[in-house]
């Protein structure tokens, strides 16, 4: 499982989800959201708080 | 764009313009980096601040960065009551787009570089030899040297994770928030609201801040661990369609706000931190334009004259950390174990505090008795209420 956009469009680039995130696995610039998948422990911190409803925990595609 | 600065400033919110601006005239040479296309846009923010203690830091206010005196505040309980107050306090609504603006001119009239669409992706710091900042400016990848850092990348700042401080936000101390600038509202100019419900605002409230020419900052905050069932950006659609059916909607955004305790640590060797991002927001109200202001002021000129004595050690950058927490740091850690209390009552209790203020005379509602009778099993807490608001 990781975070992802499902609905990038909502996304208003606010920053929320980095500030919780213990790791420091999302980076933010002025209109794009990037997971660094590698860090990230699944914790859905991201996922909870964000205020748009953007994030969402998905099954990584099986390879 | 150089590659070598006395001092880098990421982030050019009030914060970094204002530490920018007083590193600037100390003569060093800045370097002031903001990731979006203009200093001020977007305006993620309610934009009220208390008259007086923003006259504290701008005794000369220009009239063109205020839209709207507010004199008179009215509180919501749960139950519909409203409670006017009774304040001496008057509130000015700030234009931040504006107001962002001439303080990123200020600074860049005072010496510091300014670049936007800058992006600070990453630091290291060598306590002997400097700090490296890693930018990219565009298509360009540029790496920057200098002797200090000020990190005043506001709520989603990393640079202080990455020179090994702790700014990650406890997640039930993140207020998500979401705000509408709509009109027309037929409300009196002067009056702001502020509505409490455990239900629609959980951990936080609701907030109409009157702009002037019939529009109002509208919008809500909810604590991050709540949000899942609360999503502010539909809790506010669900708001202004029962409040204000009809409106129209001129623009919209989301934003965060660490309402936390004070950080014990907001410098380390090379580094400082300033507004949003060392937290020095006021955890009762989410209000953060004017700490950010001082901080970034008091940062500038330390981090000036370290440059000055060629002293940018952890030890020498305390001076501001010492500072803020003697002043404007006991202040939020009293308005941090206020908010833990009242956002812990129910809607049942919020209705009979309401109704009981409301028995008393005007001149008696007060934002100290409103927190006098909400802590009345907790009266150790009503010392920080009389603190933090007089
Ligand atoms: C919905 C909402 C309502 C609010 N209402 C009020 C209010 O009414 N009154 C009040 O006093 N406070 C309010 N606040 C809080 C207030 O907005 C902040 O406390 C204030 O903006 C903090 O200023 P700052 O300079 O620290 O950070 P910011 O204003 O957030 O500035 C930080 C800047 O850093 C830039 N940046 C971030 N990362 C990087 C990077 N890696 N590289 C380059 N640049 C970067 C950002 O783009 C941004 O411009 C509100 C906040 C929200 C979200
Ligand atoms: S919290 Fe949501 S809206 Fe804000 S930057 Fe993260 S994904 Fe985007
Ligand atoms: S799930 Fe947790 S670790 Fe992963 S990106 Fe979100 S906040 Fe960070």
């Amino acid at each position: 499982m990781k975070p992802e956009q499902s609905l990038p469009i909502r996304c208003d680039f606010c920053g929320a989800c980095v500030a919780v995130c213990p790791v420091d696995a999302i980076q933010l610039d002025e209109a794009h959201w990037r997971l660094f998948a590698e860090r990230c422990t699944q914790c859905e911190a991201c996922v909870m708080v964000c205020p748009m409803n953007a994030l969402e925990m998905k099954h990584e595609e099986p390879v | 764009m150089k590659n070598q600065y006395d001092i880098v400033v990421v982030g050019a919110g009030p914060a970094g313009a204002m530490a920018a601006h007083a590193a600037a005239q100390t003569g060093a040479r800045v370097l002031l980096l903001e990731k979006d296309r203009q200093a001020g846009i977007p305006v993620r923010c309610a934009e009220g601040v208390g008259e007086g203690s923003f006259r504290k830091v701008f005794p000369q206010v220009p009239e063109s960065w205020i839209c709207q005196r507010i004199t008179k505040a009215v509180i919501h309980a749960p139950s519909g009551a409203e409670l006017p107050i009774a304040s001496r306090h008057t509130g000015l609504l700030l234009d931040r787009k504006r107001f962002d603006f001439d303080l990123a001119h200020r600074a860049v009239q005072a010496g510091a570089e300014l670049f936007v669409k800058a992006n600070v992706h990453g630091m290291h710091i060598d306590k002997a030899k400097g700090a490296q900042v890693q930018v990219r400016w565009l298509d360009r990848e540029v790496t920057v040297t200098a002797q200090v850092v000020i990190g005043a990348d506001g709520v989603e700042s990393r640079v202080g994770r990455w020179g090994g401080l702790k700014t990650v936000t406890p997640l039930r101390d993140l207020d998500a928030c979401a705000q509408v600038l709509a009109g027309p509202v037929d409300l009196a100019m002067d009056t702001c609201h502020f509505y409490f419900s455990e239900h629609v605002t959980p951990g936080g409230y609701a907030w109409i801040f009157p702009k002037g020419d019939g529009l109002a900052n509208i919008g809500l905050g909810v604590s991050g661990d709540r949000c899942a069932d609360a999503r502010p950006y539909a809790q506010l659609q669900a708001f202004l369609h029962q409040h204000f059916p009809g409106i129209r909607q001129l623009s919209a955004t989301c934003g965060g706000v660490p309402c936390c305790a004070p950080m014990k640590k907001i410098v380390s060797d090379r580094l400082m931190l300033a507004g949003d991002a060392a937290h020095q927001v006021n955890p009762l109200t989410g209000g953060g334009i004017v700490n950010a202001l001082i901080a970034g002021r008091l940062a500038g000129k330390i981090a000036g004259q370290a440059v000055q004595e060629n002293d940018c050690s952890a030890e020498r950058l305390r001076e501001y950390e010492k500072t803020w927490q003697q002043t404007e740091g006991v202040r939020q850690a009293r308005a941090f174990r206020l908010k833990q209390a009242m956002f812990s009552l129910n809607d049942e209790r919020l209705n009979i505090l309401a109704d009981t203020v409301l028995n008393l005379p005007f001149e008696k509602r007060t934002i100290i008795n409103i927190f006098k009778y909400a802590l009345l099993k907790k009266p150790s807490l009503i010392w920080d209420a009389v603190k933090v608001f007089t």
